[in-house]
């Protein structure tokens, strides 16, 4: 039986995987600290 | 643990350390996997699907390092109601159940060529499955809770519970002798040539920092959350 399919197979769900979580994970850190900052920003001064 | 109960502290911190600990960890991975495909040779009674064992065997680690992150912040959530333990234990819970179905997928592949099987029902496998279905109560437990961006007491509990199932993994190859192999690498030695394992201990390290700034991540989004959801809550009172 061919090995390397199955290696193949294993590496891409493994890669793919943690670069998407990665991916989603950073997307959702910066999109929330920007919108918290520019809530922040436009506070009114009392 | 108590000098990061400060959030600004703990972001004064973990913002220049994400990057950082990201780049060092996709180098490493990096690093360990080609080693792990192109320098290590292939094993006399495996062959080349050996080879999957730089993949699955981090994810089995950070699968279950994973929920035993889970079970100490909430324990300090529930004894000394530490204010950024239930936000560490939300933010785990996604990366822990990716890696415990990345380790029960590459194990299902690597099965196939070696036992001539996908799936058994065996100690090990099992355990590992429920270790993932218990992933899913918890962030179902903690997304349904009335406090936003922190897991609530039942997750909290849910989560200090469901660690009895860690020692349970860890232990299914002793106590039920069948189709997984017993433990390769322990305290006191190891069972694989050299020649197999060095790049294994990279790839985990690389995979564990990887984690690490992942956890940072979806802490920093759920802090950021929680102030934009005060914020809009007291410009609503206004």
């Amino acid at each position: 039986m061919q090995h390397w399919p199955f290696i193949i197979a294993a590496y891409a769900i493994t890669v793919g995987g943690t670069g998407g979580l990665l991916l989603w994970s950073w997307l959702r850190m910066r999109s929330a600290e920007r919108r918290a900052d520019s809530l922040r920003r436009d506070r009114p001064e009392r | 643990m108590h000098i990061f109960a400060n959030p600004a502290r703990f972001l004064s911190i973990a913002r220049p350390l994400t990057p950082w600990l990201a780049l060092a960890g996709l180098l490493l991975i990096a690093i360990g996997l080609v080693a792990g495909l192109t320098l290590s040779p292939a094993d006399y009674l495996q062959g080349e699907s050996v080879r999957i064992m730089y993949v699955h065997v981090p994810a089995a680690w950070l699968g279950m390092a994973g929920w035993t992150g889970i079970a100490v912040s909430s324990l300090m959530q529930l004894v000394w109601r530490h204010p950024l333990a239930g936000v560490a234990a939300r933010a785990v819970a996604a990366p822990g159940a990716l890696f415990t179905a990345i380790c029960l997928m590459t194990g299902s592949i690597w099965g196939r060529p070696t036992w001539g099987t996908w799936w058994e029902w065996d100690g090990r496998m099992t355990s590992m499955l429920v270790l993932l279905f218990l992933y899913f109560g918890y962030m179902a437990l903690a997304g349904a809770s009335g406090e936003r961006g922190s897991a609530g007491k039942a997750a909290a509990i849910f989560g200090l519970v469901g660690a009895i199932n860690i020692p349970v993994i860890r232990y299914s190859v002793v106590w039920w002798n069948t189709l997984h192999q017993g433990s390769s690498i322990t305290l006191t030695g190891t069972t694989i040539d050299r020649s197999i394992l060095w790049p294994l201990p990279i790839a985990v390290l690389g995979f564990t920092l990887l984690f690490a700034a992942i956890v940072l991540m979806r802490m920093r989004a759920l802090l950021a959350e929680n102030r934009i959801e005060a914020r809009l809550k007291r410009m609503a009172e206004a």
